[in-house]
């Protein structure tokens, strides 16, 4: 009798080794892409010449310029909002018990977008200088920032209020998110039709999200803000779990519902607005990610964070790759691919239909 | 005496849902709550562990006040296993694991992994273990559920029409389960319940509510046809077979 309890633990174990493979191959594969995609552009540099330069070797000046001002902020910024997108993804997946649930489909992304627009308007924190590639700087980067915040913060509140208002019924959420979503891309139209021709095209520059855009104080800053945030998701793991169960079983295991569901959407929406605000829309990123983690690893947020985190930074920096060398010289802004990317994903989910 | 429930009242917004509750259990004891749709069986168990916050009295598990203490330490002397457990990509291993939440500061510890494996066996449900909840059957979701409870090491198991949308295998299955552990271990156990015949043949007390308050109460000696013709407004007969009591409307 023993051996055969025995048996279960054993495979048990075997089962959450496999879970962890998983989570390690992925960050090994995500090593190798940023390798490949340090090594691919206008100039080509060969991928181990990157490891040298990386690890410290000076090969060329024009190389060390190229990886550590151009290429390795890009990189690490693709990694860091594929990360914080999809830890936001699958929290809000988890607390608000719906598979539809991200930061883009909630309509806080676009919530934060009309912040940003109404900043570079409104209060004249952006401008353009034709110059450069991306044709737009962000004159005041934290006002546009804060203004991303603030509104992001609104529409979750929004949301909440009508959760608390109506249950948190998949149905209210996604409408909700869906109306949000609408009213405040019209806000941003409003906003875009009064502008003159400076401020438009900062406005539109900066809604296709682009990883280039981060300098690396700001790539810092959104690094810091994601690694709390991913720290503070991991610490509730067992709570994200429970509230998957229903609610009422989790309330029934101690855990204050009410509490993580406020707290994990301000964390998730915090970690949007700062992606946004910096880099633009990114959208897709936080629904599909969690879900193709769910796929390989299941649903339980211990081995599942971290999977979407690994999945999502390997998956927008692979996005970032291609878009970068899909029409060279140019750079394609990396929203654009992911947003191509959300439509048959989201066709799959329905008709795949688990769990909605 | 594990559980003196005295003068608990429940207000769902300024309506009054329950008044002048008050019953014991025993150590061991099965106590069915049973009364018409929407009187209040599930809020008051619910109002047992403080998902919901009664209005005022005091409900005292080994002396101590539930209403008195935090979520997570009644979480430690009571399971509760709603109606639906809702189904995940998760094993049943890991879904019973969620039992031991309560007690675990960090990470699950080896004596964690075993307790839940104890659990397993206890409950024979070592076929379903490594299989992903979420395509289990109802009856198979609803042990997993009641496993779960029990990995919390309670003292009193609190249960939400177990037996709902089961067949009747499921149903005589799983109130075995409760009627096992409860005599085995140092386990009490309330469930509400519809099926007046299940709750007769496994329960040891019974608690009738109607409007909002308790009816009658007793062990099987004490309900008479008449107090469930008051409760449910149908005539009944009440016949012993095999020395079980059962109900039939008539």
């Amino acid at each position: 009798m023993s051996s055969e309890a025995g048996d279960i633990v054993r495979r048990y174990k075997e089962h959450t080794a496999r879970k962890v493979s998983y989570i390690l191959a992925g960050i090994f594969m995500m090593f190798l892409v940023a390798v490949y995609s340090i090594s691919t552009g206008s100039v080509d540099i060969p991928p181990l010449d990157v490891i040298r330069t990386l690890a410290g070797q000076s090969i060329s000046p024009t190389w060390d310029s190229i990886i550590w001002s151009i290429r390795l902020p890009q990189v690490l910024t693709a990694i860091v909002a594929g990360t914080g997108l999809a830890i936001s993804g699958v929290v809000m997946q988890s607390i608000l018990r719906n598979p539809l649930g991200s930061p883009f489909t909630l309509g806080i992304s676009n919530a934060a977008a009309f912040g940003a627009a109404l900043s570079i308007i409104v209060l004249g924190a952006g401008s353009t200088s034709s110059n450069v590639g991306t044709a737009v700087t962000i004159n005041n980067p934290y006002t546009t920032t804060i203004a991303a915040f603030v509104f992001a913060m609104i529409a979750t509140a929004v949301i909440l209020m009508f959760a608390k208002l109506r249950g948190t019924t998949p149905e209210v959420m996604i409408l909700i998110g869906v109306a949000l979503g609408s009213l405040f891309t019209a806000g941003t139209m409003f906003l875009q039709y009064f502008a003159d021709d400076v401020q438009l095209a900062s406005m539109v520059f900066w809604t296709f999200g682009d990883t280039s855009r981060a300098s690396w104080e700001e790539l810092g800053l959104i690094t810091v803000i994601v690694f709390i945030a991913f720290v503070y998701f991991t610490l509730n793991r067992w709570k994200y779990n429970a509230i998957d169960a229903g609610d009422e079983t989790a309330k029934g295991l101690g855990v204050d519902v009410d509490r993580v569901r406020l707290w994990g959407m301000i964390w998730a929406s915090f970690v949007t607005a700062i992606t946004v605000a910096f880099l633009g829309v990114i959208g897709f990123i936080g629904l599909i990610c969690p879900h193709m983690a769910r796929r390989l690893i299941g649903d339980d947020h211990r081995f599942l964070i971290a999977g979407s985190v690994v999945m999502g930074a390997l998956l927008l920096l692979c996005a970032d790759t291609v878009a970068r060398a899909m029409i060279q010289p140019y750079q394609l802004p990396v929203a654009v691919l992911t947003s191509f990317l959300g439509a048959p994903t989201f066709i799959y989910l329905v008709l795949k239909g688990r769990r909605i | 005496m594990i559980l003196d429930v005295n003068g608990v009242e429940f207000n769902y917004r300024s309506k009054e849902v329950l008044s002048n509750i008050k019953f014991h259990l025993k150590k061991n004891e099965i106590l069915a709550i049973l009364g018409p749709n929407g009187v209040g069986k599930t809020t008051l168990l619910k109002c047992m562990n403080s998902i919901l916050k009664p209005k005022s009295g005091t409900i005292m598990i080994e002396e101590q006040d539930v209403l008195k203490l935090e979520q997570i330490e009644i979480a430690r002397r009571l399971g509760y296993v709603p109606q639906r457990c809702e189904p995940a990509r998760l094993t049943a291993f890991d879904a019973i694991l969620l039992g031991r939440m309560p007690h675990i500061k960090w990470n699950i510890s080896a004596e964690d992994v075993m307790l839940v494996e104890d659990v397993i066996k206890r409950l024979k449900l070592e076929d379903l273990a490594l299989r992903y909840i979420d395509e289990l059957s109802g009856g198979e979701l609803q042990k997993v559920g009641i496993a779960r409870a029990l990995a919390q090491n309670p003292k009193l198991l609190l249960l939400d029409e177990p037996t709902s949308s089961l067949d009747l295998r499921n149903q005589l299955d799983i109130l075995d389960i409760v009627r096992d552990v409860v005599k085995n271990e140092d386990v009490s156990a309330i469930m509400t319940m519809h099926d007046l015949n299940l709750a007769f043949r496994y329960a040891d007390k019974f608690l009738f509510l109607k409007n909002g308050t308790i009816f009658a109460a007793g062990s099987i000696a004490d309900i008479s046809p008449q107090i469930i013709e008051e409760v449910y407004g149908v005539p009944v007969t009440i016949q012993n077979y095999h020395n079980v009591a059962v109900v039939i409307p008539v």
